[in-house]
Protein backbone atom coordinates (compact mmCIF):
# COMPACT_ATOMS: atom_id res chain seq x y z
CA UNK A 1 0.00 0.00 0.00
CA UNK A 2 1.38 3.48 -0.83
CA UNK A 3 1.92 5.29 2.17
CA UNK A 4 1.83 8.71 0.53
CA UNK A 5 -0.45 11.01 2.38
CA UNK A 6 -3.29 11.94 0.52
CA UNK A 7 -4.81 14.98 0.01
CA UNK A 8 -7.91 16.05 1.54
CA UNK A 9 -10.07 19.15 3.00
CA UNK A 10 -12.99 19.65 4.59
CA UNK A 11 -16.01 20.59 3.02
CA UNK A 12 -16.67 23.93 2.02
CA UNK A 13 -18.60 25.82 4.84
CA UNK A 14 -21.72 27.66 3.01
CA UNK A 15 -21.79 30.42 5.61
CA UNK A 16 -18.35 32.53 5.75
CA UNK A 17 -15.88 32.26 8.38
CA UNK A 18 -15.69 34.43 11.19
CA UNK A 19 -13.58 36.66 10.36
CA UNK A 20 -15.18 39.26 13.27
CA UNK A 21 -13.01 40.92 15.66
CA UNK A 22 -13.69 39.22 18.98
CA UNK A 23 -15.68 40.95 21.44
CA UNK A 24 -15.59 38.81 24.26
CA UNK A 25 -12.82 36.79 25.97
CA UNK A 26 -12.90 34.49 28.81
CA UNK A 27 -9.64 32.83 30.37
CA UNK A 28 -10.02 30.10 33.09
CA UNK A 29 -13.18 30.57 34.14
CA UNK A 30 -14.25 28.54 37.05
CA UNK A 31 -17.37 28.47 38.89
CA UNK A 32 -18.19 26.95 42.16
CA UNK A 33 -22.09 26.63 43.61
CA UNK A 34 -20.59 26.39 47.24
CA UNK A 35 -18.51 23.08 46.94
CA UNK A 36 -19.51 21.91 43.70
CA UNK A 37 -17.27 22.83 40.85
CA UNK A 38 -19.66 24.04 37.96
CA UNK A 39 -17.59 25.37 35.88
CA UNK A 40 -14.00 24.15 34.84
CA UNK A 41 -10.99 25.82 33.09
CA UNK A 42 -13.54 27.62 30.58
CA UNK A 43 -11.02 29.71 27.77
CA UNK A 44 -13.15 30.83 24.63
CA UNK A 45 -13.27 33.92 22.24
CA UNK A 46 -16.42 34.97 21.37
CA UNK A 47 -16.97 37.00 17.90
CA UNK A 48 -18.44 40.18 17.58
CA UNK A 49 -21.70 40.33 14.76
CA UNK A 50 -22.21 36.56 15.00
CA UNK A 51 -24.19 33.88 16.77
CA UNK A 52 -22.27 31.56 19.46
CA UNK A 53 -24.49 28.44 20.18
CA UNK A 54 -23.88 27.02 23.74
CA UNK A 55 -24.76 23.54 23.51
CA UNK A 56 -24.84 20.69 25.85
CA UNK A 57 -26.89 17.85 27.74
CA UNK A 58 -28.80 19.37 31.01
CA UNK A 59 -26.22 20.56 33.81
CA UNK A 60 -23.24 20.93 31.57
CA UNK A 61 -22.52 24.40 32.49
CA UNK A 62 -23.60 26.52 29.62
CA UNK A 63 -26.07 28.43 31.33
CA UNK A 64 -23.52 29.11 34.09
CA UNK A 65 -21.28 29.95 31.96
CA UNK A 66 -23.57 32.52 30.12
CA UNK A 67 -24.57 33.70 33.24
CA UNK A 68 -21.27 34.50 34.11
CA UNK A 69 -20.94 37.30 31.01
CA UNK A 70 -23.39 39.84 32.63
CA UNK A 71 -22.50 38.73 35.84
CA UNK A 72 -25.85 37.20 36.75
CA UNK A 73 -24.12 34.96 38.82
CA UNK A 74 -23.88 37.39 41.52
CA UNK A 75 -26.92 37.69 42.59
CA UNK A 76 -26.70 34.07 43.71
CA UNK A 77 -25.07 33.78 47.10
CA UNK A 78 -23.19 30.49 47.08
CA UNK A 79 -21.74 31.17 44.13
CA UNK A 80 -18.28 32.13 43.53
CA UNK A 81 -16.55 32.80 40.21
CA UNK A 82 -13.14 32.63 39.65
CA UNK A 83 -11.06 33.64 36.09
CA UNK A 84 -10.95 36.79 33.47
CA UNK A 85 -13.92 37.74 31.30
CA UNK A 86 -13.62 40.64 29.14
CA UNK A 87 -15.58 42.89 26.64
CA UNK A 88 -14.06 44.79 24.51
CA UNK A 89 -10.80 44.07 26.05
CA UNK A 90 -12.16 45.69 29.67
CA UNK A 91 -12.26 43.41 32.65
CA UNK A 92 -16.04 42.63 33.76
CA UNK A 93 -14.95 42.03 37.29
CA UNK A 94 -13.34 45.31 37.54
CA UNK A 95 -14.15 47.02 40.62
CA UNK A 96 -14.90 50.46 39.50
CA UNK A 97 -17.29 49.08 36.70
CA UNK A 98 -21.19 49.25 37.44
CA UNK A 99 -23.01 46.18 37.08
CA UNK A 100 -26.16 47.60 35.94
CA UNK A 101 -23.80 49.56 33.54
CA UNK A 102 -22.48 46.08 32.29
CA UNK A 103 -25.76 44.86 32.13
CA UNK A 104 -26.81 47.59 29.97
CA UNK A 105 -24.32 46.71 27.73
CA UNK A 106 -25.18 42.86 28.17
CA UNK A 107 -28.45 42.02 27.36
CA UNK A 108 -30.64 38.95 28.68
CA UNK A 109 -33.37 37.29 27.16
CA UNK A 110 -34.98 34.45 29.19
CA UNK A 111 -36.44 30.90 28.74
CA UNK A 112 -39.91 31.89 29.88
CA UNK A 113 -41.49 35.05 28.67
CA UNK A 114 -41.17 37.62 31.53
CA UNK A 115 -42.08 40.78 30.34
CA UNK A 116 -43.26 44.05 33.34
CA UNK A 117 -46.86 43.77 34.24
CA UNK A 118 -47.08 46.93 32.12
CA UNK A 119 -48.03 48.32 28.65
CA UNK A 120 -46.14 47.05 25.55
CA UNK A 121 -44.76 50.50 25.33
CA UNK A 122 -43.70 50.83 28.98
CA UNK A 123 -41.80 47.45 28.79
CA UNK A 124 -39.65 48.83 25.91
CA UNK A 125 -39.17 52.34 27.00
CA UNK A 126 -38.29 51.29 30.90
CA UNK A 127 -34.48 50.35 30.16
CA UNK A 128 -33.83 53.49 27.91
CA UNK A 129 -35.60 55.78 30.79
CA UNK A 130 -33.73 54.33 33.35
CA UNK A 131 -30.42 54.36 31.70
CA UNK A 132 -31.17 58.11 30.74
CA UNK A 133 -31.16 57.59 27.05
CA UNK A 134 -34.19 59.51 25.85
CA UNK A 135 -34.27 63.58 26.30
CA UNK A 136 -37.41 64.05 25.32
CA UNK A 137 -40.84 62.30 25.05
CA UNK A 138 -40.46 62.06 21.19
CA UNK A 139 -36.59 60.51 21.79
CA UNK A 140 -38.20 57.56 23.83
CA UNK A 141 -40.92 57.17 21.05
CA UNK A 142 -38.50 56.81 18.59
CA UNK A 143 -36.06 53.94 20.75
CA UNK A 144 -39.42 52.10 21.23
CA UNK A 145 -40.55 51.73 17.86
CA UNK A 146 -37.23 51.18 16.34
CA UNK A 147 -36.86 48.55 18.90
CA UNK A 148 -40.04 46.37 18.35
CA UNK A 149 -39.18 47.11 14.47
CA UNK A 150 -36.30 45.86 15.15
CA UNK A 151 -38.01 42.79 16.76
CA UNK A 152 -40.22 42.40 13.98
CA UNK A 153 -43.50 42.74 16.46
CA UNK A 154 -43.85 46.50 15.66
CA UNK A 155 -46.73 45.34 12.51
CA UNK A 156 -48.55 43.26 15.18
CA UNK A 157 -48.78 46.06 18.24
CA UNK A 158 -48.98 49.61 16.75
CA UNK A 159 -51.97 50.03 17.11
CA UNK A 160 -52.31 48.88 20.64
CA UNK A 161 -49.38 50.08 22.43
CA UNK A 162 -51.32 50.60 25.51
CA UNK A 163 -52.33 47.09 25.98
CA UNK A 164 -50.45 45.33 28.63
CA UNK A 165 -47.33 43.01 27.50
CA UNK A 166 -48.52 40.04 29.07
CA UNK A 167 -52.16 39.95 26.87
CA UNK A 168 -49.44 39.09 23.85
CA UNK A 169 -48.91 35.64 22.65
CA UNK A 170 -46.13 33.90 23.85
CA UNK A 171 -44.17 34.77 20.76
CA UNK A 172 -45.13 38.03 20.79
CA UNK A 173 -44.06 38.25 24.48
CA UNK A 174 -40.64 36.64 23.72
CA UNK A 175 -40.56 38.99 20.66
CA UNK A 176 -41.06 42.13 23.01
CA UNK A 177 -38.77 40.78 25.46
CA UNK A 178 -36.48 41.07 22.44
CA UNK A 179 -37.44 44.72 21.64
CA UNK A 180 -36.86 45.26 25.75
CA UNK A 181 -33.47 43.92 25.30
CA UNK A 182 -32.12 45.99 22.35
CA UNK A 183 -33.72 48.84 23.51
CA UNK A 184 -30.80 49.99 25.99
CA UNK A 185 -28.37 49.29 22.56
CA UNK A 186 -26.69 46.52 23.99
CA UNK A 187 -23.62 45.49 22.45
CA UNK A 188 -23.85 41.69 23.81
CA UNK A 189 -27.48 39.72 24.01
CA UNK A 190 -27.48 36.67 26.00
CA UNK A 191 -30.37 34.33 24.82
CA UNK A 192 -30.80 31.44 27.50
CA UNK A 193 -33.15 28.73 25.70
CA UNK A 194 -35.00 31.86 24.41
CA UNK A 195 -37.77 29.38 21.87
CA UNK A 196 -37.90 26.65 24.72
CA UNK A 197 -41.44 27.39 25.34
CA UNK A 198 -42.59 28.60 21.89
CA UNK A 199 -44.17 26.32 19.21
CA UNK A 200 -42.74 25.81 15.82
CA UNK A 201 -44.03 29.19 14.18
CA UNK A 202 -42.38 31.99 16.83
CA UNK A 203 -39.43 29.41 17.13
CA UNK A 204 -38.87 30.36 13.23
CA UNK A 205 -40.08 34.05 13.70
CA UNK A 206 -37.26 34.24 16.73
CA UNK A 207 -34.62 32.72 14.68
CA UNK A 208 -35.11 35.19 11.66
CA UNK A 209 -35.05 37.73 13.70
CA UNK A 210 -31.52 36.31 15.81
CA UNK A 211 -30.49 35.98 11.90
CA UNK A 212 -31.26 39.77 10.95
CA UNK A 213 -29.73 40.93 15.02
CA UNK A 214 -26.60 38.69 14.12
CA UNK A 215 -25.49 41.94 12.09
CA UNK A 216 -25.30 45.00 14.49
CA UNK A 217 -24.84 42.50 17.97
CA UNK A 218 -22.63 39.48 19.70
CA UNK A 219 -25.62 36.89 20.18
CA UNK A 220 -25.00 33.78 22.65
CA UNK A 221 -27.22 31.85 22.91
CA UNK A 222 -27.87 28.52 25.05
CA UNK A 223 -30.32 25.68 23.23
CA UNK A 224 -31.16 22.59 23.88
CA UNK A 225 -32.07 21.72 20.16
CA UNK A 226 -29.33 21.03 18.02
CA UNK A 227 -31.14 21.73 15.14
CA UNK A 228 -31.37 24.93 16.25
CA UNK A 229 -27.92 25.84 17.06
CA UNK A 230 -26.73 24.43 14.12
CA UNK A 231 -29.92 26.94 12.04
CA UNK A 232 -28.76 29.99 13.77
CA UNK A 233 -25.66 29.86 15.02
CA UNK A 234 -21.71 30.37 13.11
CA UNK A 235 -19.68 28.99 15.96
CA UNK A 236 -20.69 26.47 18.67
CA UNK A 237 -19.45 25.10 21.74
CA UNK A 238 -20.06 22.10 23.48
CA UNK A 239 -19.92 21.72 27.21
CA UNK A 240 -20.03 18.77 29.11
CA UNK A 241 -19.75 18.09 33.12
CA UNK A 242 -18.55 21.49 33.65
CA UNK A 243 -15.97 21.44 30.62
CA UNK A 244 -15.80 23.15 27.32
CA UNK A 245 -15.17 19.97 25.76
CA UNK A 246 -14.84 21.96 21.65
CA UNK A 247 -15.62 25.05 20.32
CA UNK A 248 -15.53 25.60 16.50
CA UNK A 249 -17.56 26.48 13.36
CA UNK A 250 -20.91 25.31 13.91
CA UNK A 251 -20.80 23.60 10.42
CA UNK A 252 -17.61 21.48 11.42
CA UNK A 253 -19.01 20.52 14.93
CA UNK A 254 -22.13 19.47 13.46
CA UNK A 255 -20.60 17.33 10.35
CA UNK A 256 -17.55 16.29 12.01
CA UNK A 257 -16.63 16.87 15.11
CA UNK A 258 -13.10 16.54 16.86
CA UNK A 259 -14.01 14.91 20.35
CA UNK A 260 -16.02 11.70 21.06
CA UNK A 261 -18.07 13.00 23.46
CA UNK A 262 -19.31 16.01 20.87
CA UNK A 263 -20.46 12.81 18.30
CA UNK A 264 -22.19 11.42 21.00
CA UNK A 265 -23.80 13.85 22.47
CA UNK A 266 -24.63 15.69 19.16
CA UNK A 267 -25.73 12.51 17.50
CA UNK A 268 -28.20 11.09 20.17
CA UNK A 269 -25.73 8.29 21.60
CA UNK A 270 -25.05 9.13 25.48
CA UNK A 271 -26.05 6.31 27.72
CA UNK B 1 0.81 -12.50 10.07
CA UNK B 2 -2.61 -14.58 11.19
CA UNK B 3 -1.61 -13.07 14.38
CA UNK B 4 -1.43 -9.74 13.27
CA UNK B 5 -4.80 -9.46 11.63
CA UNK B 6 -6.60 -10.84 14.33
CA UNK B 7 -5.18 -8.25 16.35
CA UNK B 8 -5.60 -5.80 14.01
CA UNK B 9 -9.14 -6.77 13.53
CA UNK B 10 -9.90 -6.57 17.30
CA UNK B 11 -8.23 -2.82 17.41
CA UNK B 12 -10.52 -2.25 14.75
CA UNK B 13 -13.37 -3.63 17.01
CA UNK B 14 -12.58 -2.06 20.23
CA UNK B 15 -12.55 1.33 18.12
CA UNK B 16 -15.92 0.55 17.18
CA UNK B 17 -17.15 -0.13 20.32
CA UNK B 18 -15.79 3.27 20.94
CA UNK B 19 -18.83 4.83 20.18
CA UNK B 20 -22.17 4.04 21.63
CA UNK B 21 -25.23 3.14 20.26
CA UNK B 22 -27.79 5.68 19.90
CA UNK B 23 -30.39 5.61 22.59
CA UNK B 24 -33.22 5.72 20.01
CA UNK B 25 -33.09 2.02 19.08
CA UNK B 26 -35.30 1.98 16.30
CA UNK B 27 -32.66 4.83 14.73
CA UNK B 28 -29.61 1.82 14.90
CA UNK B 29 -31.69 -0.34 13.10
CA UNK B 30 -32.59 1.96 10.38
CA UNK B 31 -29.43 2.32 9.68
CA UNK B 32 -28.25 -1.11 9.96
CA UNK B 33 -31.19 -2.18 7.40
CA UNK B 34 -29.76 1.38 5.16
CA UNK B 35 -25.97 -1.13 5.59
CA UNK B 36 -27.69 -4.42 5.01
CA UNK B 37 -29.50 -2.93 1.37
CA UNK B 38 -26.56 -1.55 0.39
CA UNK B 39 -24.41 -5.17 0.81
CA UNK B 40 -27.73 -6.62 -1.04
CA UNK B 41 -27.36 -4.03 -3.52
CA UNK B 42 -23.44 -4.21 -4.03
CA UNK B 43 -23.43 -8.34 -4.22
CA UNK B 44 -26.48 -8.15 -7.02
CA UNK B 45 -24.38 -5.88 -9.03
CA UNK B 46 -20.86 -7.69 -8.67
CA UNK B 47 -22.92 -10.76 -9.26
CA UNK B 48 -24.91 -9.57 -12.36
CA UNK B 49 -20.91 -8.11 -13.82
CA UNK B 50 -19.87 -11.69 -13.55
CA UNK B 51 -23.15 -12.99 -15.17
CA UNK B 52 -23.11 -10.59 -17.79
CA UNK B 53 -19.12 -11.47 -18.37
CA UNK B 54 -20.05 -15.16 -18.65
CA UNK B 55 -22.97 -14.68 -21.45
CA UNK B 56 -20.42 -13.18 -23.16
CA UNK B 57 -17.92 -15.32 -23.05
CA UNK B 58 -19.87 -18.42 -23.36
CA UNK B 59 -22.24 -16.93 -25.80
CA UNK B 60 -25.04 -17.81 -23.67
CA UNK B 61 -28.24 -16.01 -24.12
CA UNK B 62 -30.08 -17.55 -21.44
CA UNK B 63 -27.28 -16.00 -18.88
CA UNK B 64 -27.19 -12.76 -20.50
CA UNK B 65 -30.98 -12.32 -20.54
CA UNK B 66 -31.28 -13.46 -17.04
CA UNK B 67 -28.48 -10.37 -16.28
CA UNK B 68 -30.60 -7.98 -17.84
CA UNK B 69 -33.79 -9.12 -15.64
CA UNK B 70 -31.40 -9.04 -12.34
CA UNK B 71 -30.65 -5.62 -12.83
CA UNK B 72 -34.52 -4.59 -11.91
CA UNK B 73 -33.43 -5.83 -8.74
CA UNK B 74 -30.81 -3.83 -8.22
CA UNK B 75 -33.21 -0.65 -9.28
CA UNK B 76 -35.46 -1.29 -7.01
CA UNK B 77 -33.14 -0.89 -4.03
CA UNK B 78 -31.96 1.80 -5.19
CA UNK B 79 -35.56 3.57 -4.83
CA UNK B 80 -35.93 1.34 -1.51
CA UNK B 81 -32.63 3.19 -0.35
CA UNK B 82 -33.48 6.94 -1.63
CA UNK B 83 -37.20 6.25 -0.15
CA UNK B 84 -35.39 5.29 3.58
CA UNK B 85 -32.89 8.50 3.67
CA UNK B 86 -35.35 11.04 2.35
CA UNK B 87 -37.50 9.59 5.40
CA UNK B 88 -34.45 9.21 7.74
CA UNK B 89 -33.75 12.64 7.21
CA UNK B 90 -36.89 14.05 7.99
CA UNK B 91 -37.80 11.80 10.94
CA UNK B 92 -33.77 12.19 12.64
CA UNK B 93 -32.11 15.27 11.23
CA UNK B 94 -28.84 13.15 11.63
CA UNK B 95 -25.60 14.71 13.21
CA UNK B 96 -21.85 14.17 12.18
CA UNK B 97 -21.15 10.77 11.53
CA UNK B 98 -24.97 9.86 10.91
CA UNK B 99 -25.16 12.58 8.46
CA UNK B 100 -22.41 11.24 6.89
CA UNK B 101 -23.28 7.98 6.55
CA UNK B 102 -26.66 8.23 5.03
CA UNK B 103 -25.60 10.72 2.54
CA UNK B 104 -22.71 8.43 1.91
CA UNK B 105 -25.16 5.21 1.64
CA UNK B 106 -27.36 8.04 -0.92
CA UNK B 107 -24.28 8.39 -3.20
CA UNK B 108 -23.12 4.69 -3.14
CA UNK B 109 -26.80 3.55 -4.04
CA UNK B 110 -26.48 6.05 -6.91
CA UNK B 111 -23.03 4.39 -7.90
CA UNK B 112 -24.12 0.90 -7.37
CA UNK B 113 -27.46 1.90 -9.52
CA UNK B 114 -25.24 2.85 -12.43
CA UNK B 115 -22.76 -0.35 -11.93
CA UNK B 116 -25.95 -2.02 -12.51
CA UNK B 117 -27.06 -0.66 -15.44
CA UNK B 118 -23.47 -0.70 -16.91
CA UNK B 119 -23.72 -4.69 -16.45
CA UNK B 120 -26.82 -4.87 -18.08
CA UNK B 121 -25.80 -3.30 -21.24
CA UNK B 122 -22.85 -5.59 -21.70
CA UNK B 123 -25.25 -8.68 -21.57
CA UNK B 124 -27.10 -6.57 -23.97
CA UNK B 125 -24.54 -6.88 -26.07
CA UNK B 126 -23.93 -10.43 -25.43
CA UNK B 127 -27.52 -11.23 -26.63
CA UNK B 128 -26.34 -8.85 -29.43
CA UNK B 129 -23.45 -11.17 -30.72
CA UNK B 130 -24.21 -14.38 -29.30
CA UNK B 131 -23.79 -16.09 -32.35
CA UNK B 132 -20.93 -14.60 -33.79
CA UNK B 133 -17.61 -16.38 -33.26
CA UNK B 134 -15.12 -14.56 -31.29
CA UNK B 135 -11.33 -15.85 -30.94
CA UNK B 136 -10.80 -16.66 -27.65
CA UNK B 137 -7.51 -14.89 -26.90
CA UNK B 138 -9.74 -11.52 -27.71
CA UNK B 139 -11.55 -12.60 -24.57
CA UNK B 140 -8.72 -13.12 -21.91
CA UNK B 141 -7.95 -9.26 -21.90
CA UNK B 142 -11.88 -8.58 -21.04
CA UNK B 143 -11.85 -11.07 -18.73
CA UNK B 144 -9.21 -9.92 -16.76
CA UNK B 145 -10.75 -6.38 -16.57
CA UNK B 146 -14.11 -8.30 -15.78
CA UNK B 147 -12.24 -10.01 -12.81
CA UNK B 148 -10.24 -7.14 -11.90
CA UNK B 149 -13.56 -4.82 -11.83
CA UNK B 150 -15.93 -7.27 -9.40
CA UNK B 151 -12.63 -7.84 -7.48
CA UNK B 152 -12.04 -3.94 -6.63
CA UNK B 153 -15.91 -3.36 -6.26
CA UNK B 154 -16.19 -6.14 -3.47
CA UNK B 155 -13.06 -4.76 -1.89
CA UNK B 156 -14.71 -1.26 -1.80
CA UNK B 157 -17.98 -2.61 -0.29
CA UNK B 158 -16.08 -4.42 2.32
CA UNK B 159 -14.22 -1.31 2.79
CA UNK B 160 -17.74 0.11 3.48
CA UNK B 161 -19.55 -2.06 5.62
CA UNK B 162 -16.11 -2.15 8.06
CA UNK B 163 -15.22 1.96 7.49
CA UNK B 164 -11.48 1.06 6.26
CA UNK B 165 -10.20 3.86 4.96
CA UNK B 166 -6.80 2.57 4.07
CA UNK B 167 -8.78 -0.31 2.06
CA UNK B 168 -10.52 1.82 0.18
CA UNK B 169 -7.81 4.53 -0.07
CA UNK B 170 -6.14 1.13 -1.66
CA UNK B 171 -9.01 0.72 -4.10
CA UNK B 172 -8.82 4.14 -4.79
CA UNK B 173 -4.89 3.86 -5.94
CA UNK B 174 -5.36 0.82 -7.58
CA UNK B 175 -8.11 1.59 -10.55
CA UNK B 176 -4.88 2.73 -12.59
CA UNK B 177 -4.54 -1.43 -13.26
CA UNK B 178 -7.81 -1.48 -14.30
CA UNK B 179 -7.30 1.64 -16.92
CA UNK B 180 -4.24 -0.24 -18.05
CA UNK B 181 -6.10 -3.21 -19.13
CA UNK B 182 -8.45 -1.21 -21.05
CA UNK B 183 -5.67 0.47 -22.91
CA UNK B 184 -4.22 -2.99 -24.26
CA UNK B 185 -7.62 -4.09 -24.97
CA UNK B 186 -8.80 -1.10 -26.62
CA UNK B 187 -5.43 -1.25 -28.88
CA UNK B 188 -6.41 -4.74 -29.49
CA UNK B 189 -9.49 -4.51 -30.80
CA UNK B 190 -8.36 -2.22 -33.03
CA UNK B 191 -5.74 -4.33 -34.58
CA UNK B 192 -8.17 -6.69 -34.86
CA UNK B 193 -10.67 -4.55 -36.80
CA UNK B 194 -7.76 -3.66 -38.92
CA UNK B 195 -6.59 -6.47 -39.55
CA UNK B 196 -10.33 -7.89 -41.21
CA UNK B 197 -13.10 -4.85 -41.51
CA UNK B 198 -15.69 -8.32 -41.17
CA UNK B 199 -14.40 -8.20 -37.10
CA UNK B 200 -15.58 -4.44 -36.39
CA UNK B 201 -19.30 -5.22 -35.85
CA UNK B 202 -18.16 -7.92 -33.19
CA UNK B 203 -15.17 -5.70 -31.75
CA UNK B 204 -17.04 -2.59 -31.54
CA UNK B 205 -19.63 -4.40 -29.28
CA UNK B 206 -16.83 -5.69 -26.95
CA UNK B 207 -14.84 -2.69 -27.12
CA UNK B 208 -17.97 -1.31 -25.61
CA UNK B 209 -18.09 -3.69 -23.05
CA UNK B 210 -14.74 -3.29 -22.30
CA UNK B 211 -15.69 0.19 -21.67
CA UNK B 212 -18.39 -0.26 -19.76
CA UNK B 213 -16.13 -2.32 -17.46
CA UNK B 214 -13.74 0.52 -17.11
CA UNK B 215 -16.68 2.80 -16.61
CA UNK B 216 -17.54 0.45 -13.63
CA UNK B 217 -13.93 0.73 -12.30
CA UNK B 218 -14.48 5.03 -12.17
CA UNK B 219 -17.71 4.15 -10.35
CA UNK B 220 -15.77 1.83 -7.40
CA UNK B 221 -13.05 5.15 -7.03
CA UNK B 222 -16.19 7.00 -6.58
CA UNK B 223 -17.76 4.96 -3.98
CA UNK B 224 -14.22 4.59 -2.66
CA UNK B 225 -14.17 8.86 -2.03
CA UNK B 226 -17.21 8.47 -0.41
CA UNK B 227 -16.16 5.53 2.10
CA UNK B 228 -13.01 8.01 2.77
CA UNK B 229 -15.28 10.95 3.86
CA UNK B 230 -17.47 8.87 5.56
CA UNK B 231 -14.46 7.70 7.80
CA UNK B 232 -12.82 10.49 7.92
CA UNK B 233 -15.06 13.75 7.63
CA UNK B 234 -12.81 14.57 4.61
CA UNK B 235 -13.32 15.07 0.96
CA UNK B 236 -10.24 13.77 -1.23
CA UNK B 237 -9.17 16.36 -3.26
CA UNK B 238 -6.23 15.09 -4.82
CA UNK B 239 -6.64 13.93 -8.45
CA UNK B 240 -6.62 10.31 -9.30
CA UNK B 241 -4.06 9.57 -11.69
CA UNK B 242 -5.52 8.96 -14.88
CA UNK B 243 -4.65 6.17 -17.08
CA UNK B 244 -7.35 5.80 -19.64
CA UNK B 245 -5.86 7.58 -22.77
CA UNK B 246 -7.76 5.84 -25.43
CA UNK B 247 -9.63 9.53 -25.87
CA UNK B 248 -6.68 10.67 -27.69
CA UNK B 249 -6.23 7.69 -29.74
CA UNK B 250 -5.99 8.00 -33.86
CA UNK B 251 -6.06 5.11 -36.14
CA UNK B 252 -2.06 5.04 -37.40
CA UNK B 253 -0.92 6.90 -35.03
CA UNK B 254 0.25 6.91 -31.41
CA UNK B 255 -1.61 7.95 -28.64
CA UNK B 256 -0.80 11.80 -27.76
CA UNK B 257 1.31 12.99 -24.78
Amino acid sequence: MDATPIQTMQREVPTPATTMPIKVTARDVNVFYGDKHALKEVTVDIPDRGVMAFIGPSGCGKSTFLRCINRMNDTIPSCRVTGDIRIDGQDIHDPRLDVVQLRARVGMVFQKPNPFPKSIYENVAYGPRIHGLARSKSDLDEIVMTSLQKAGLLKEVQDRLGDPGTGLSGGQQQRLCIARAIAVSPEVILMDEPCSALDPIATAKIEELIDELRENFCIIIVTHSMQQAARVSQRTAFFHLGLMVEEGETTQIFTNPRDNRTLQYITGRFG
Amino acid sequence: MLLAKLLALMGAREEATNVNEHIVKSYEEELALLDKRIAQMGGLAEHNLGRAFSALDKHDPRLASQAIEADRAIDQLERDIENQVIVMIAKRQPMANDLRHIMTVLNIAGDLERIGDLGKNIAKRALAIAGEHHPKQLMAGLGHMAELAARQLKDVLDAFSAHDDQKALAVWRSDASLDALYNSVFRELLTYMMEDPRNISLCTHLLFGAKNIERIGDHTTNIAEKVHYLVTGRVLTEDREKSDDTSSVLLGKPATE
